[in-house]
């Protein structure tokens, strides 16, 4: 499944329009600990979380992951959206809770990581 | 040994804005040199790891690359403040990070573990008072 196949299915605005949106999705995760997430990250991955900061950025590009999640319509700063679009890596927006994110992504075939 | 590339990153106390700047460039500069994707990622995570902690926990130091045809090194090499027990500091879970550090999602103490798991060769020296300097080792052969 491909970023631009889970926009509909969680009901997603990209905030990153020039990232590449055909990039395949390997797996799902949630946390907001970065530290937690740098040992658990993988490629491929789409990371939920309600953290906005550049250092989301960082961590999701260092782990080579599809993209960034942000949930119930939280908006992320214009310095991490740039750095998203400065490094190809694509943030997108969702109504959705966390919870209702992971249900609808895990319920069309994502699985968790390894 | 002759050395492929070579390498300097100063990292300032407290700078989040640009934590991961560094690891981002080194690597970039092994993919260009052909690194093979499983050892790249392993060396992204521990170099931010360290990055990171350069910036939560030092007073400002240096992160250095150096390249070989046999192994990847990172050398991270600070002014102080020193860890007073690293077997502590060695341990999942524990964490001296402050406030600041934990509200932006770091300071879950899995940064030194972390580094161990990912890298090949793992050694720390640490003195109060001086400084701490991790040196890690990925092997490409």
């Amino acid at each position: 499944m491909k970023i631009s196949d889970i926009i509909p299915l969680i009901e997603a605005v990209n905030e990153t329009p020039d990232a590449d949106t055909g990039k395949e999705i390997l797996c799902g995760y949630t946390c907001d600990l970065l530290s937690w997430v740098m040992a658990h990250g993988q490629e491929g991955m789409a990371w939920v979380t309600v953290q906005t900061h550049m250092n989301v950025i960082a961590v999701a590009v260092l782990s080579d992951m599809a993209c960034v999640i942000l949930p119930e319509d939280i908006r992320m700063e214009k310095e991490s959206l740039q750095k998203a679009a400065d490094e190809g890596m694509c943030v997108l927006r969702s109504p959705l809770s966390g919870y209702e994110i992971c249900g609808r992504l895990h319920g069309a075939g994502i699985p968790d990581k390894d | 040994m002759s050395t492929l590339l070579h390498a300097e990153y100063p990292v300032e106390a407290e700078d989040y804005t640009r934590a991961g700047e560094a690891s981002a460039d080194i690597k970039r500069k092994l993919k260009q040199l052909g690194v093979s994707a499983q050892v790249l990622r392993r060396v992204a995570v521990a170099s931010y790891e360290v990055e990171l902690n350069l910036v939560i926990h030092s007073m400002g130091g240096t992160l250095t690359l150096e390249v070989s045809p046999e192994r990847v090194r990172l050398i991270s090499a600070d002014r102080g403040p020193g860890i007073p027990n690293v077997e502590l500091a060695m341990r999942e879970g524990w964490s001296t990070a402050n406030e600041t550090a934990r509200s932006l999602g770091f300071g879950a103490g899995m940064g030194l573990p972390n580094m161990k798991r990912n890298a090949d060769e793992f050694a720390i020296e640490s003195e109060v008072g001086r400084g701490t300097t991790i040196r890690m080792g990925f092997l490409l052969a």
